[in-house]
């Protein structure tokens, strides 16, 4: 899960992480007196949404005044800011965050996540702070340097040392980064994150080490024990049918095509995705209904297929192990009649009960197009809406 | 011949009282599997499927019933605690099904299985079949046919869509493992490689990987260095967007990094027969047996 920078914030300050000091707006009228609680001369103005690049979009903005404040909330609150990560479409600012200024000595980059490779944690740094580290990799790989962290210790001293001193850093830096680093390694763990990016990590004229920027994501399978991070999932920035989709445990991904594609376990969904691509289609989503779907999620995936207007036909494959092909076949009967749908599905079933299954979509009456094999119902669906 | 699992096989069903762990076990029994006992702590002393013990541990249910391997149904939040306690007990071969685990749980289980004597497969995959002699897991029995493809898979219906179109020309499997969709799995690719190549009933092996991380690039590399068997392989998610995690938790495009393309150069490059379209899998095993 995706959360924002300044929940991010929230949480590191549970940790003891330093970040500055900011206060959250939903409205320009409270800028100026964010301003001033800040307290500093100059203050920076933070769209909160949930992708990346905003200072590019002009969703970042530094404000010499409380006035200046206000008038930048005012324009980015409201704002549908379209940066390099959100596509043409953009996203509605809803809330800014404003935040102290300070003087900026130096900018690095932190990053920790699970690293699959060797099936640990890792801890990624720069002094290449502010930039994409994945530019940074692919035209310096030298310039990160990557430490595994062993689970049983965790970060000792010892390590965060190894970091900074590799980072350059010396004097007071040097010894309030050795903390940060610990500290943050705490939140990565406790708070099950997947993903946690400091971008930049700033070292002021003061030597001060702060979290200028937090980007955090959240392993969806530990939601469970994060009662209280629950809250702050923002459907918003959300697309409004995967969420819709996520209502009913189905795994749905919107894509740009216009067949809608319905298949159990995502490995083929996305092979099916692919076959359809290469027989001349463009697949208008990932759906998997996983492998207990019963006739009532068969009709809800249908429901959400059809709730995309792109859709212009559907191809339901499905490899019948758990999930059986009659109960597949009822469901897809049912909610063919229910949504009264009039676009041409094609159904590929294998596996279990699959004679049974044909038989059922045979004797509905409806018009069903059968794939023999996941190529054929490739190709049916696409000539079909040709 | 084949990997893993056959009729040697002494099985237990770690969480075999809960309504999947039971149905599945049934199943494996059904299919020849000899299931020896399970495990639901606090349910020790009682019988289930008519002649399967339960016990309170691994460990009372390991000396028991001399079990060599368990099939762990545990729920997500018990289930890192269910490896460890196989592992402790020294259940050579652990198969875990559960999908959901936090990562987190699985740093700490990879941690604690190096230096122990047990082989982890999954979690979140469909398990290991050989067909003929014994299943543990939840694919679908019929559709396989006992003969000499090795077949390893991050995905489980689509390991089903390639065993199906093998069974139907009438060309069997020695063994196939789901090594499972998560970020942090028990066994790679080239772990099982290692496997089949060793294997004299495995005549052929056909890998099928997916978008996200570098495993596939890795178990080219090592076919290129180690497996004289002909390999044909798939890489599921060619159309995949960048940065979306495509279901299993391991399949995300993330950086530029593990995308199908890439993927599927270096398997080329490593003298795998790369197949561009699912539908071609059991065709092009065909031509290489």
């Amino acid at each position: 899960m995706k959360i924002h920078e300044y929940q991010a914030k929230e949480i590191l300050r549970k940790y003891n992480v330093a970040v500055p000091n900011g206060v959250l707006i939903s409205d320009k009228s409270e800028a100026a007196n964010a301003a001033k609680k800040v307290g500093t001369d100059v203050v920076v103005v933070k769209a909160q949404i949930h992708a990346g690049g905003r200072g590019k979009g002009g969703g970042v903005k530094l404000a010499k005044s409380p006035a200046e404040a206000e008038k930048h909330a005012g324009k980015i609150i409201g704002m549908t800011l379209v940066t390099p990560q959100t596509g043409p479409e953009g996203r509605f600012v809803k809330k800014v965050l404003i935040e102290e200024g300070m003087s900026i000595a130096k900018e690095l980059y932190m990053g920790i996540l699970v690293d699959r490779e060797t099936s640990q944690v890792l801890i990624m740094a720069s002094e290449a702070g502010g930039m994409e580290i994945e530019e940074v990799a692919a035209d310096t790989p030298e310039k990160i340097i990557k430490e595994a962290v062993d689970p049983v210790i965790g970060v000792q001293p010892y390590l965060a040392r190894k970091i900074a001193f590799a980072l350059n850093l010396e004097g007071a830096a040097l010894k309030a980064i050795v903390p940060f680093i610990i500290n943050l390694y705490d939140a990565f763990i406790k708070e099950d994150c997947s993903m946690l990016e400091i971008n930049p990590l700033v070292i002021t004229s003061d030597d001060r080490v702060l979290a200028l920027d937090a980007k955090v994501d959240i392993d969806d399978n530990a939601m469970y024990r994060h009662k209280d991070t629950q809250a702050y999932r923002d459907t918003d920035e959300e697309d409004p049918t995967e969420v819709e989709a996520s209502k009913f445990h189905l795994n749905y991904i919107k894509l740009d095509g216009n067949i809608g594609c319905m298949v159990n376990g995502a490995g083929l969904a996305m092979g099916t995705m692919d076959i359809i691509k290469l027989s001349g289609g463009e697949p208008a989503n990932f759906l998997d209904v996983g492998g207990g779907a019963d006739e009532e999620m068969i009709e809800n995936g249908f429901r959400i297929l059809i709730s995309d207007k792109a859709v212009k036909g559907i191809f339901i494959n499905i490899f019948g192990g758990i999930l059986r092909c009659d109960v597949l076949a009822r469901g897809v009967v049912a909610a063919t009649k229910k949504l009264h749908i009039k676009i041409p599905v094609v159904v590929r079933m294998e596996g279990t009960n699959m004679e049974e299954g044909h038989q059922i979509l045979k004797d509905s009456g409806l018009n069903f197009l059968i794939g023999d094999g996941m190529k054929d119902g490739a190709q049916k669906v696409v000539k079909a809406i040709k | 011949m084949s990997i893993l699992v056959d009729e040697k096989t002494r099985l237990i069903t770690q969480g075999i009282t809960g309504r999947e762990g039971m149905f599945h076990t049934e199943q494996s029994m059904k299919y020849g599997t000899k299931v020896v006992g399970g495990v639901t702590p606090g349910k020790g002393g009682q019988t289930v499927l008519g002649k399967v013990p339960v016990f309170n541990t691994v460990a009372d249910a390991a000396k028991k019933t001399k079990a060599n391997a368990t099939m762990v149904f545990v729920p997500p939040p018990f289930a890192a605690d269910a490896i460890c306690e196989a592992a402790d007990a020294g259940i050579e071969l652990i198969i875990c099904i559960t999908e959901g685990i936090p990562v987190t749980d699985m740093v700490n289980v990879y941690k604690y299985l190096q230096g122990k004597n047990s082989r982890l497969v999954g979690p979140n995959c469909p398990g290991v079949i050989s067909p003929g002699k014994a299943k543990i897991g939840i694919m679908p029995a019929h559709i396989h046919k006992k003969g000499n493809v090795g077949i390893i898979s991050r995905s489980g219906t689509l390991t089903y869509e390639a065993v199906g179109q093998l069974t139907a020309l009438g060309i069997g499997q020695s063994t196939c493992v789901g090594i499972g969709g998560d970020p942090i799995i028990g066994s790679r690719f080239i772990d099982i490689l290692e496997l089949f190549q060793k294997d004299r009933g495995t005549k052929a092996i056909c890998m099928i990987g997916e978008i996200g991380g570098t495993a596939e690039d890795e178990a080219a590399y090592y076919i290129k260095k180690n497996v004289t068997k002909p390999v044909v392989g798939f890489i599921a998610g060619q159309t995949a967007p960048p940065g979306r995690r495509m279901g299993h938790a391991g399949a995300i495009i993330s950086g530029g990094q593990g995308t199908a393309e890439e993927k599927m150069k270096v398997m080329k490059r490593c003298g795998i027969k790369v197949v561009k379209s699912p539908a071609d899998l059991g065709k092009t095993i065909q031509k290489v047996l």
